[in-house]
């Protein structure tokens, strides 16, 4: 049913080349330019958390055909899970990045059994209901002092090794939790597993007669969608020493959708490209008022009317390969 | 927690019935666009405050009050809304219902934006009509004429259109054509002129309502942002199949959350969207859903 505008990914060994040669191009790209300064480290490691987050809501918009228009609630959830692990509760920062994934994963496994009771556009009402709630929740609950968000989260020693208060060594383990993630998707996206979900996403009910769950295997993408989304939040407020409301309200869930939408539904980079563009454009209009807003609306509509395939998605069809 | 007075119950239970006037309009019009469109008209939200905006103008700048906003707010919004559907929303026909959620999220950010470059985040006040002022005693409470008139002026246009759609010719052929539109063309129909009038229909209760909350909410850029999910709620717990049951789950829901408000205040935010998760555990395709 979405299948129109959205690139059909095809079975594995087609195109792998190419894309693992663009993912060495990024990898190195990444490595090299943090320690330059040429750009400011702190915003590409930011612009790194966001691509982690749309790569996480791509998974389901572009390989289920589910839009999902809460996930702020997973990128909140496990920010404020992560920081008041890592500040209350005083625990390194590998286990307060992973606790935080976990809240997300299990608030996924609740929403998503919701969620996923009904389709289509029902499907994303539902999911922006619940992450509102999600939000009032955060506004009034005591830990997550209001507000003001948790701020001061410190940052410790990964492993009892690497610390992370040196911005090349957070730097580097950033990158390198993007950049497995990364992989995990990818790999996800071409497992079996991942064929099934594409299956699904092309006609649920001849999945379901040739004998497929459609929604265990829906629900078990909506989990591990709102568990890297959450691996995102905890990494962003690792990043960023806070976890405030603004990533758990619904303009949030609108600018993934915006980040993934520029770059490409449905494409491995597109999400990735998206993030940076978009992050790149809040930081040069930040300081004129709601202008951003008004960008990112104009952005949406010129996107939906002309440019539904995204950049990646036009560039992938002019070069004839998969990215 | 019962020692509540019945001053406080019944104040809070016509709060309640002012905000399900305005759920149900705006889930009216939802459900109206989107049983011809096939679109979830996610700038609801932000043509309702544009509504009580141009109320606003319309005093502002052309010194017209209260009652000529009434007609002509939802008037020049509907003529906006139809401008909206022919330039842009009239384009993705026959795609996924998605993009059509993306565009109309894209259009509200635009206005809101725009509403909030020019005019801040505060409240514009807007002064109920000299003929609404005052109040009732009834005894028990006190009932401000102007709720009276909201609640049971909202409760007629829902009424109204319900008998449009479901009594008259004009609303049969509206249904047809939300069945299947190809026939009804083909019986010699201009369905897209229906489309295009039907958007803004719905997008004229949405300025409605904004005209009708102008004077009790103050206007406001953000008055319609988070509104629009709530209603979203109403409509997912309703279903859209049905035009009396956006009313009525509207009118039944805005009492809720007054309830809630006098009994368990922490949870009136919350309340609504509770509902949506216990009934869609219960009954999956809404209280009045056709089909799943």
């Amino acid at each position: 049913m979405t299948g129109a505008a959205i690139t059909t990914i095809p079975a594995p060994g087609a195109g792998l080349n190419t894309e693992m040669k663009v993912f060495a191009v990024m990898a190195a790209v990444l490595a090299l330019i943090g320690p330059t300064g040429i750009v400011y480290p702190y915003f590409i490691m930011q612009a790194l958390c966001f691509a982690l987050f749309a790569c996480a809501f791509n998974l389901l918009i572009g390989f289920v055909g589910l839009l999902s228009f809460g996930h702020a609630m997973f990128l909140g959830t496990a920010g404020y899970a992560s920081a008041h692990a890592a500040k209350v509760w005083g625990v390194a920062p590998e286990v307060s990045i992973l606790f935080g994934a976990a809240a997300s994963a299990l608030l996924g496994v609740l929403t998503g059994l919701l969620a996923i009771r009904r389709q289509g556009i029902y499907f994303s009402m539902i999911t922006l209901a619940l992450a509102q709630m999600i939000y009032f929740f955060y506004l009034q609950a005591k830990f997550t002092h209001g507000e003001d968000g948790i701020q001061g989260v410190p940052q410790g020693k990964m492993f009892g090794l690497l610390d992370l208060t040196r911005p090349m060594t957070l730097y580097f383990v950033v990158l390198a939790v993007f950049l497995l993630a990364f992989l995990l998707i990818y790999r996800i996206i071409n497992s079996p597993f991942g064929e099934i979900l594409k299956a699904i996403r092309e006609n649920e009910p001849r999945a379901i007669s040739l004998g497929y769950k459609a929604d265990q295997y829906k629900l078990a993408a909506f989990v591990l969608s709102a568990a890297l989304a959450g691996l995102a939040g905890a990494l962003k407020a690792l990043v960023a020493q806070n976890a405030s409301l603004t990533d758990a309200h619904w303009n949030m869930s609108g600018e993934v959708v915006l980040m993934v939408l520029v770059g490409g539904l449905g494409t491995i980079y597109g999400p990735v490209l998206g993030a940076f563009v978009i992050i790149a454009m809040q930081q040069y209009l930040a300081g004129i008022g709601q202008w951003v807003l008004v960008a990112q609306g104009v952005i949406f509509v010129a996107c939906v009317l002309a440019f539904r395939k995204g950049v990646i998605g036009v560039l992938a069809e002019r070069l004839k390969i998969q990215l | 927690m019962f020692n509540i007075s019945t001053q406080a119950l019944f104040s809070q239970l016509l709060v309640g019935l002012i905000n399900g006037s305005f759920y149900a309009l705006l889930s009216l019009g939802l459900a109206v666009i989107f049983g011809m469109l096939n679109i979830i008209n996610f700038a609801h939200g932000a043509l309702y405050m544009m509504g009580a905006f141009c109320a606003y103008f319309l005093l502002s700048i052309a010194g017209l009050g209260y009652w000529w906003a009434l007609v002509l707010s939802p008037l020049i919004m509907g003529a906006f809304g139809m401008f909206l559907e022919r330039t842009m929303l009239h384009r993705l026909a026959g795609l996924d219902h998605l993009y059509g959620l993306l565009l109309t999220f894209g259009l509200a950010l635009i206005f809101q934006g725009l509403f909030q470059n020019y005019f801040g985040s505060s409240g514009l006040p807007y002064a109920i009509p000299q003929e609404l002022t005052g109040a009732q005693n009834l005894g028990f409470m006190f009932l401000p004429n102007y709720r009276a008139w909201v609640v049971v002026f909202s409760l007629a246009v829902c009424l109204a259109t319900w008998f449009a759609i479901e009594k008259t010719k004009l609303g049969a052929y509206l249904r047809a054509a939300t069945e299947n539109p190809s026939l009804v063309r083909a019986f010699g129909v201009n369905v897209p002129r229906m489309i295009t009038l039907t958007y803004g229909f719905g997008v004229g209760l949405a300025a409605l309502a904004g005209v009708l909350a102008a004077p009790i909410n103050q206007v406001r850029p953000l008055m319609g942002g988070d509104l629009i999910i709530v209603v979203f709620a109403v409509v997912v717990i309703g279903g859209m199949g049905s035009i009396m049951g956006s009313i009525v789950t509207g009118f039944a829901l805005g009492l809720v959350e007054g309830l809630t408000k006098v009994f368990y205040p922490e949870a009136s935010n919350t309340v609504v969207f509770v509902i949506m998760a216990l009934v869609l555990l219960v009954k999956p395709a809404g209280l009045f859903g056709r089909t799943a």
